[in-house]
């Protein structure tokens, strides 16, 4: 899609903010998360963001961000030792999700601070059209 | 006598439209506050202003001439210098962003109330009140 206006700069750009939200609270819902074996341990997620140029040739000028993919971390599970746990393999391990709750929260912060912003923008210039529309009234 | 009108508000739109063009960057700029390796961009009012006035429309020596009749031409956009870079090479600082677009919101404000009150003038003058 590309960039007409400065609604779809905010839009796009709200969207790829909610996109890194949903990504924070998938890890944060998984952060607990035990399993078997280093495979099947949930490993966190994190959104690619890319500038979208509306200018595609020469990249520049207005510009908005969209997240291009979403990407599993490259981070090993942590190992426990518990032998009397259900989910434990043969040698008594099991694996714990190695999600860093902290910087997910501080990234969430970020998120929404972000869509926040986007948001401001889109009210004051949706005031300052409707003032323009009504120019000598 | 219309061309004396248009000429009341040629400032005036361009100026609306060069603040209109800033905001657009300005949003830009703001949509990528967390893109790594995004550079911020702005445009220097002052410099748009004085060329879109320079830049009247192009001067014909025939009648047959076609006369262009886009008299802004899209103006030159240049990089911020960051006041603290950030490892990620991005150079958007929120602070000053915001700072800028709310500048330049109040300007644009002020640009169409100029715009008002010239209307109002131009209005009252007609009717001879």
């Amino acid at each position: 899609m590309d960039i007409k206006n400065i609604y779809h700069i905010a839009q796009r750009a709200m969207g790829a903010q909610l996109v890194r939200l949903n990504a924070t609270a998938s890890n944060l819902a998984n952060a607990d998360n035990i399993a078997s074996s280093p495979q099947d341990a949930y490993k966190p997620v994190k959104p690619v963001f890319e500038t979208k140029y509306f200018d595609l040739i020469r990249k520049r000028g207005i510009s908005t961000v969209d997240a291009v993919s979403v990407e599993k971390m490259d981070v090993e599970p942590i190992k426990e030792y518990k032998p009397g746990h259900p989910m434990a393999d043969q040698e008594g391990f099991i694996y714990r999700a190695p999600v860093n709750i902290e910087e997910e929260y501080v990234d969430m912060l970020e998120a929404s601070r972000h869509y926040q912003n986007n948001v401001e923008v889109i009210s004051t210039i949706k005031a300052l059209m409707l003032k323009t529309a009504s120019l000598g009234k | 006598m219309v061309n004396n009108i248009k000429q009341q508000f040629d400032v005036y739109s361009n100026a609306l439209s060069i603040r209109n063009k800033k905001n657009e960057i300005l949003a830009s700029n703001i949509a990528n506050a967390s893109t790594p390796n995004f550079k911020a961009r702005d445009v220097d009012f002052e410099v748009e202003l004085a060329r879109s006035l320079n830049n009247g429309p192009l001067k014909t020596s025939s009648d047959s001439h076609i006369a262009l009749t886009t008299k802004y031409l899209p103006g030159k956009v240049q990089y911020r210098q960051s006041i603290n870079p950030s490892v990620d090479g991005n150079t958007v600082e929120l602070a000053v962003e915001q700072m800028e677009f709310a500048q330049n919101s109040v300007r644009y404000q002020t640009t169409l109330d100029f715009v008002n009150s010239k209307i109002r003038g131009l209005l009252s003058a007609i009717r001879g009140e």
